[in-house]
């Protein structure tokens, strides 16, 4: 089946997030495709590569991170979301002069656009953390 | 969904998209995040359900004035739905009651419904977003 999955929550605030990276993971294993993984709202959070757990606790960053370049996942951090919260790429941060970027690789910053696409393409829509 | 399968990721394709809308205006980020879906969503031209519920009604209020909690005010935004052809906007009565609103209430003209009438709008619908 053609999945798309939808995480609106951050890492560390709730469960959801880590819901989210199970799932896909479970439908990956599964033999499922992963049309699109989508992070909206404060699942932009997910994407931010400066987050840092203490060592004992699971890295849920670095598993997206993971996942998405070992399945070569279409991934997409939604772009005003991002913005307003500080996760920003190379671009994003020379067009407003910041010193530093920080979204994760494998990932790409856009706009809902691409959700609604999803939305109609895949068979499924599966959403975290509303 | 079987449509889905069939056709090609390059055919224009229609589906009915469900919004459910559910948590108060300001203090949570919630709203602005499904109104910008159900925005997009229009743009694509794709058949969309506007339905709001719980706290949700509290969005369609006249006479907000967030600007004293330096909030940007949602409700103006809902005047622009039919110049986007989302004109399936649906209020749960029931909500409208436990808050002490009526229909004369809100900003927007919006159909009241029951939760029957909604859980047979999420029956017909290809993709439900609740938030």
């Amino acid at each position: 089946m053609k999945l798309t999955v939808v995480v609106y929550s951050a890492p560390y605030s709730s469960q959801a997030a880590w819901s989210a990276y199970q799932f896909t993971r479970a439908a990956l294993t599964a033999g499922h495709e992963i049309y699109r993984l989508f992070f909206y709202a404060d699942g932009v959070h997910n994407t931010n590569s400066l987050s840092i757990p203490p060592q004992d606790e699971f890295d849920l960053v670095k598993a997206w991170q993971s996942l998405i370049a070992e399945h070569h996942i279409d991934a997409i951090s939604c772009v005003s979301s991002a913005l307003k919260r500080g996760v920003v790429d190379v671009q994003e941060a020379a067009r407003y002069e910041r010193t530093c970027n920080n979204l994760i690789s494998d990932v790409t910053l856009s706009g809902l656009g691409q959700l609604v696409d999803a939305t109609l393409v895949s068979d499924r829509v599966v959403s975290f953390g509303a | 969904m079987h449509e889905s399968m069939n056709d090609s990721a390059n055919q224009p394709q229609r589906k009915i998209l469900t919004f459910i809308s559910r948590k108060s205006p300001y203090g949570q980020s919630h709203a602005k995040a499904c109104l910008d879906m159900v925005l997009s969503a229009a743009v694509f031209d794709q058949q969309v359900n506007y339905v709001f519920m719980d706290d949700g009604v509290l969005q369609l209020r006249r006479g907000q004035e967030p600007a004293a909690i330096d909030s940007k005010n949602l409700s103006a935004a809902f005047s622009a739905l039919p110049l986007y052809e989302v004109n399936n906007v649906y209020v749960d009565t029931q909500s409208m009651q436990d808050r002490g609103m009526s229909t004369e209430d809100l900003v927007v003209e919006a159909k009241p419904c029951t939760a029957g009438h909604i859980a047979s709008l999420i029956r017909q619908s290809d993709v439900v977003f609740n938030l």
